[in-house]
């Protein structure tokens, strides 16, 4: 293809996204358009199954039958989440296989509050009301990002992970209203969840590599900075409500911008977590590379079976 | 009908459901693939609901202030009456798909007589229940197939497996004394008729895997008379660790 040609093909590209218009997977695209959109779903897609991880941590032990049953609905609503993410992803050229690789081998990162232990029954709430409500913040805008089948697939992320969000603030509503030991242990989840939550919107604009051509191709709509002061100022009053403490001894109101004022955030510990040093990233990781492996041989056999299968029914069929 | 053997005898079918349930749920986020994760969280869900329409209505049978809850959670070892085939750890997938194969076979026949029960609230959770479990046992029954005629490794590792939990499949077939009372009643199946059945269903499968069915002289038993394996103490501490550590409490 000559120069212009491609040229062109960019322009035309470009004024199909300024006319909100989808860009779908045979349609011509820039490759940086196309690895960055490989890079962003299966991060995303990563994130999710990582994320069944320190929920699933407390399926055998969640308090009450209901509890129990809404804890696995949701830990699958993730694996599900996390299918039609590396589906959408596939689209793009690249296979399940290759993006597990990725992912085992580290290249490929997930969000970094999945490496964070899940060591009460109120981080079950915690991670419902604040790290749900953290990611849908985030994803909301991309229901109407630019290239079609992610679009698609967050319309029903984002359904079910505000159902998941409301399920955990009732979690925690429960325990307010339970015993003072009940209410202690939502306030201890708090005050460990509460920062790891505005790290995942993101680091700061000015550390933020990608934003300005992810703006562009309407992956982000706002900036991490406003993201988080969004997801501060509303999750203030839902705190308020449920009888619990901030932990940030700098947050308060501020009349003149019409938004809460907060402390300087510990970017240290983000990029700690980020580069693999969290306090549980090697067994998350460990513990996806170990199901995969164990798996190996499942998965030979079905192929095995499969090929088997079809043979049969040529040989029936000549 | 007696409440208190009635009671016993929900919880004789309700207890196969909730261990097996709670067996499963440990594997969720650890499936050899997405999709099959997926599945048996599927299933393990199945199971739950089930367990909650027993216990509601043993909750409500009892004499006592009782929740589903207090069901699930608050017995002691001593006092769970499930088979001892479903408290089977999960070795490894081949373990978990030849506990489900031999469970999910005979849960289809169980489920298929209870209909006729004379108890309206078994028959509505039969019925209910019977659609959940045709799927679980197409699920494991493809899967067997899948291993047994997969590859050698997969051959050797589902034989293996059903080998070793064939001698807890006799036990599926023993009636206690409330399952005797209530079978006297019209309202508990009598599981000798079902028995000729599972092992011809349970044969076929195994024989379009190429597997082969073992021929054991000697089973084991003691589940429905709740005397469990050594498993079942460590499942329990896990499912009840929040109940005993907090008692009394609302979540």
């Amino acid at each position: 293809m000559s120069e212009q040609e491609v040229k062109n093909l960019e322009e035309i590209f470009e004024q199909k996204i300024a006319r909100d218009e989808k860009i779908e997977p045979k349609d011509w695209m820039p490759e940086k358009y196309r690895k960055t959109h490989i890079r962003q779903m299966s991060q995303h897609a990563h994130s999710e199954i990582i994320g069944m991880l320190p929920e699933g941590n407390w399926i055998t032990r969640a308090p009450s039958l209901r509890r129990k049953v809404a804890l696995l609905a949701k830990v699958q609503d993730e694996a599900g989440h996390g299918l039609y993410l590396y589906s959408a992803c596939e689209t793009l050229g690249i296979s399940r296989e290759e993006l597990y690789e990725q992912l085992h081998t580290g290249k490929a990162k997930y969000s970094s509050i999945f490496n964070y232990p899940t060591v009460t029954w109120a981080d079950m709430g915690a991670i419902g009301w604040l790290v749900d409500g953290a990611a849908i913040i985030n994803q909301v805008p991309l229901c109407s990002t630019s290239f079609g089948p992610y679009a698609r697939a967050m319309v029903r992320v984002c359904k079910e992970e505000s159902f998941h969000q409301r399920q955990g603030y009732e979690i925690m509503l429960t325990l307010c209203r339970g015993s003072e030991e009940q209410k202690q242990m939502a306030q201890d989840a708090l005050n460990r969840w509460w920062w790891p939550s505005l790290m995942m919107l993101g680091p700061t604009d000015d550390a933020s590599t990608h934003t300005e051509q992810s703006m562009k191709w309407k992956l982000k709509r706002k900036t991490n900075d406003e993201l988080r002061q969004q997801f501060i100022d509303q999750t203030i009053p839902q705190a308020d409500i449920l009888g619990l403490t901030i932990p940030d001894k700098d947050l308060k109101w501020n009349e003149e911008t019409g938004h809460y004022d907060f402390g300087e955030i510990n970017w240290d510990e983000f990029w700690q977590v980020v580069k693999g040093h969290g306090p549980c990233n090697k067994e998350r990781l460990q513990t996806r590379v170990d199901a995969w492996e164990n798996g190996a041989w499942v998965r030979d056999a079905a192929m095995a079976y499969s090929e088997k299968k079809a043979a049969k029914k040529v040989q029936k069929a000549s | 009908m007696q409440k208190d053997i009635l009671i016993k005898y929900i919880l004789g079918i309700a207890d196969n459901s909730l261990i097996l349930g709670q067996r499963l749920g440990e594997l969720t986020g650890h499936g050899p693939t997405l999709e099959v994760d997926i599945a048996m969280t599927n299933i393990s869900l199945d199971l739950f609901g089930q367990v909650r329409s027993y216990f509601q209505y043993t909750a409500q049978l009892s004499e006592e202030d009782k929740t589903e809850d207090d069901f699930a959670f608050l017995r002691k070892e001593r006092e769970y009456i499930n088979v001892l085939l479903v408290e089977q750890p999960n070795r490894d997938f081949g373990y978990t798909i030849a506990r489900q194969f031999l469970f999910d076979h005979f849960h289809f026949l169980f489920l298929n007589e209870l209909q006729n029960s004379k108890d309206k609230t078994l028959v509505a959770i039969a019925k209910k229940s019977l659609k959940e479990v045709s799927y679980h046992r197409r699920f494991s029954s493809d899967w067997i197939k899948r291993l047994g005629d997969g590859t050698e490794e997969s051959k050797r590792k589902i034989q293996i497996a059903i080998n070793d939990l064939w001698r807890f499949t006799e036990e599926l077939f023993h009636q206690t004394n409330a399952d005797v009372e209530a079978i006297k009643e019209g309202i508990g199946i009598d599981t000798d008729k079902i028995k000729a059945k599972y092992l011809e269903n349970v044969s076929e499968v195994l024989a379009e895997a190429m597997l082969e069915k073992p021929d054991l002289k000697f089973f084991q038993e003691g589940g429905k008379k709740g005397i469990h394996s050594e498993h079942m103490g460590y499942l329990l501490n896990d499912m009840q660790y929040m109940q005993r550590t907090y008692p009394g409490m609302k979540w």
